[in-house]
């Protein structure tokens, strides 16, 4: 086998650039297992180890609570966005009715929007149907699609022949079974990347937890994060052991996640900005 | 199924609104609909049926559009125009918003402070990731491994993340301070220092850069071999080759994530809260790192100031519209597609 010298550097860029991405997170999990010392600490076998950092965040937060919130709301917010979007995607995608091309038109355009300026409005509507304070706001406008994936699985629609439905339509089948039994089995694939994608933005969320949540009790996981790193190491207590272990908390579910997901999740990636 | 189409040629009651005959290209429709493309001024009852089913596969996003957005916008523009506090009937001030946000100094102060970032992100991210990109190319299948590995920080909640960069960038024991005293460099107070604090922010961001890569290299794989055989021998070199091969070929990727990174940097929230802000640090923080949607979450949340906050959303609106615009236009210009648009 010969070695591939011309590649050399090309490899020990990548491996620096791979250092730069991945080694930040083995040292958190690392600063996670020491002492409050030792937190800043660049070593990355902890000098002392001290696992009890997590059972004080297990102890000072609802931990768990947390991490079950973010993972029902997570659910939801990925489950219902998947239908409602390939049900619509599905319906500018097949039909050809009045006044498609100005509705998609539309709902390209919805994409520039910026969140803020609907976003008050939007808070008021929730306040008004008695809904702070509940998870409910924080999924429940996903039950009506969202542009971009309406987009993207869309495109995935129209690659399906369409000589498929027309044969399922000769064998009696209606407009749902056609949905249901040739277009969802064919695009299962971006069905998964939408869940996938959707599941993540929604774990990562900040903003919408800050808005409508104010019991810890109900807090998803980022915004009972936000919580610990302002109650221990920004409020001048420097706590930082626990908000380092509360943070490996928060991370893990995502990178086991990404460990499943991965060839979706990278493909994914890659052809949601091929077809974008 | 069949039924239906029976029973629709013999009521031939179908109304005529909308028929006008758009085009009259055959295009391998059903009869029926082929009958309606040609110019036919009757719609069958199977189009009919099509535009209900049509709209009704649709009708969650109508309904959501309505509710969510077209109403919101339209509320948040008339609370643009009254003093709205949550606790009293809004009382209609004019333009008065609207003149506070050129007399708040801090309007400005955040909308500079996003632009400073955004301007420092949106061009270091695209060549961070474009000069990555390229790399992955040159080493074909071994690249799998860092491909996923370029990923993994994206999977990283922007909070927890925003937590891990207080802590390597701090400035006394920070592991990035430590790393630059390797060459010398003696780092600064990244998060401390209020001239750093945007930088801090920037870092934080181009630390999740990978999903760029990644789209990057879909692009770069996407060019044919051949173009760079051909200037090749025609005795371009590395630097020409890129320039007038890769940079062109792959330009429809490059505005795609131009476009979307200037959107979602004017945007940045959660980073610069977690960093930041938040309940007791209020006199404390630095108006430096202060970016636009922080100051407009503090005023509609915080100060209850939903009047004000709904005229700094419209503006943020119609500043993203503009950028945009801007963008697009030029990217018209440069952009090639590869055939298909």
């Amino acid at each position: 086998m010969t070695i591939p010298w011309k590649r050399l550097p090309f490899f020990a860029f990548l491996t620096l650039g791979t250092i730069a991405f991945v080694y930040p997170l083995v040292w958190l999990v690392s600063a996670s297992l020491k002492p409050r010392s030792q937190v800043f600490d660049n070593r990355l076998i902890p000098e002392v180890f001290q696992p009890s950092n997590y059972v004080q965040v297990w102890n000072a937060a609802p931990v768990l609570r947390w991490l079950t919130n973010s993972l029902m709301v997570g659910f939801m917010a990925a489950a219902t966005v998947t239908l409602s979007s390939a049900l619509v995607a599905f319906g500018f995608a097949y039909f050809r009715f009045r006044g498609r091309n100005i509705l998609f038109g539309i709902l390209l355009s919805t994409m520039m929007l910026p969140g803020a300026v609907t976003m008050i409005p939007v808070y008021l509507i929730w306040n008004r149907l008695g809904m702070i304070d509940t998870q409910i706001p924080l999924w429940a406008q996903n039950l009506f699609g969202s542009a971009f994936y309406v987009f993207l699985l869309r495109q995935f629609f129209l690659g399906i022949p369409r000589e498929l439905f027309e044969a399922a339509r000769v064998d009696g089948c209606s407009y749902l079974g056609m949905f249901r039994r040739i277009a969802l089995p064919l695009c299962k694939p971006a069905l998964v990347i939408v869940f996938v994608f959707e599941f993540k933005a929604s774990w990562s969320d900040l903003m919408k937890p800050l808005i409508y949540l104010q019991t810890p009790e109900y807090f998803t996981m980022p915004r009972g994060l936000k919580q610990i790193i302002d109650a221990f190491a920004l409020s001048g207590h420097y706590e930082w052991e626990i908000a380092v272990a509360a943070s490996v908390i928060a991370v893990v579910p995502m990178i086991i996640l990404f460990a499943f997901g991965q060839r979706y999740i990278l493909d994914g990636v890659a052809t949601t900005a091929q077809k974008g | 199924m069949a039924t239906t189409s029976t029973s629709g040629s013999a009521s031939a009651t179908s109304t005529k609104v909308g028929s006008a005959p758009s085009s009259t290209g055959p295009d391998g429709r059903a009869p029926a609909v082929a009958g309606r493309r040609a110019g036919r001024p009757k719609r069958s009852p199977l189009a009919k049926r099509e535009d209900r089913a049509g709209w009704l596969f649709i009708s969650p996003w109508v309904l959501g559009f309505l509710i969510f957005t077209a109403g919101p916008m339209i509320a948040s523009l008339v609370l643009s125009f009254t003093d709205y506090q949550m606790i009293q009937t809004p009382h209609a001030v004019a333009l008065d918003n609207y003149k506070q946000l050129f007399d708040d100094p801090r309007v400005l102060k955040s909308l500079s402070n996003t632009f400073v970032y955004a301007a420092m992100f949106v061009p270091l991210g695209t060549i961070v990731a474009l000069a990555l990109a390229m790399m992955l190319q040159r080493v074909g299948k071994a690249g799998g491994f860092f491909r996923t590995a370029f990923y993994l920080p994206e999977m990283t909640p922007a909070v927890a993340a925003a937590a891990m960069f207080l802590l390597l960038l701090n400035g006394q024991q920070g592991l990035i301070n430590k790393v630059l005293g390797w060459f010398g460099i003696n780092g600064p107070n990244w998060t401390a220092d209020p001239n750093w604090l945007k930088p801090s922010l920037a870092i934080v961001s181009l630390w999740t850069v990978g999903g760029t890569v990644i789209i990057y290299l879909a692009a770069l794989n996407g060019v044919p071999k051949q173009l760079y055989e051909a200037a090749e021998l025609d005795g371009a070199g590395p630097i020409t080759r890129f320039f007038r091969i890769t940079v062109p070929m792959i330009s429809g990727a490059l505005f795609f994530t131009v476009i979307t990174h200037t959107i979602a940097a004017m945007q940045m929230f959660d980073q610069a809260y977690t960093m930041f802000y938040g309940p007791q640090q209020k006199a404390t923080a630095s108006d430096e790192s202060l970016v636009y949607m922080v100051y407009l979450f503090q005023n509609a949340f915080q100060f209850f100031k939903m009047g004000f906050a709904s005229a700094m959303a419209w503006l943020l609106f119609v500043i993203i519209m503009v950028i945009t615009f801007i963008q697009v236009r030029i990217g018209n210009r440069y952009v090639y597609y590869h055939g298909e648009r």
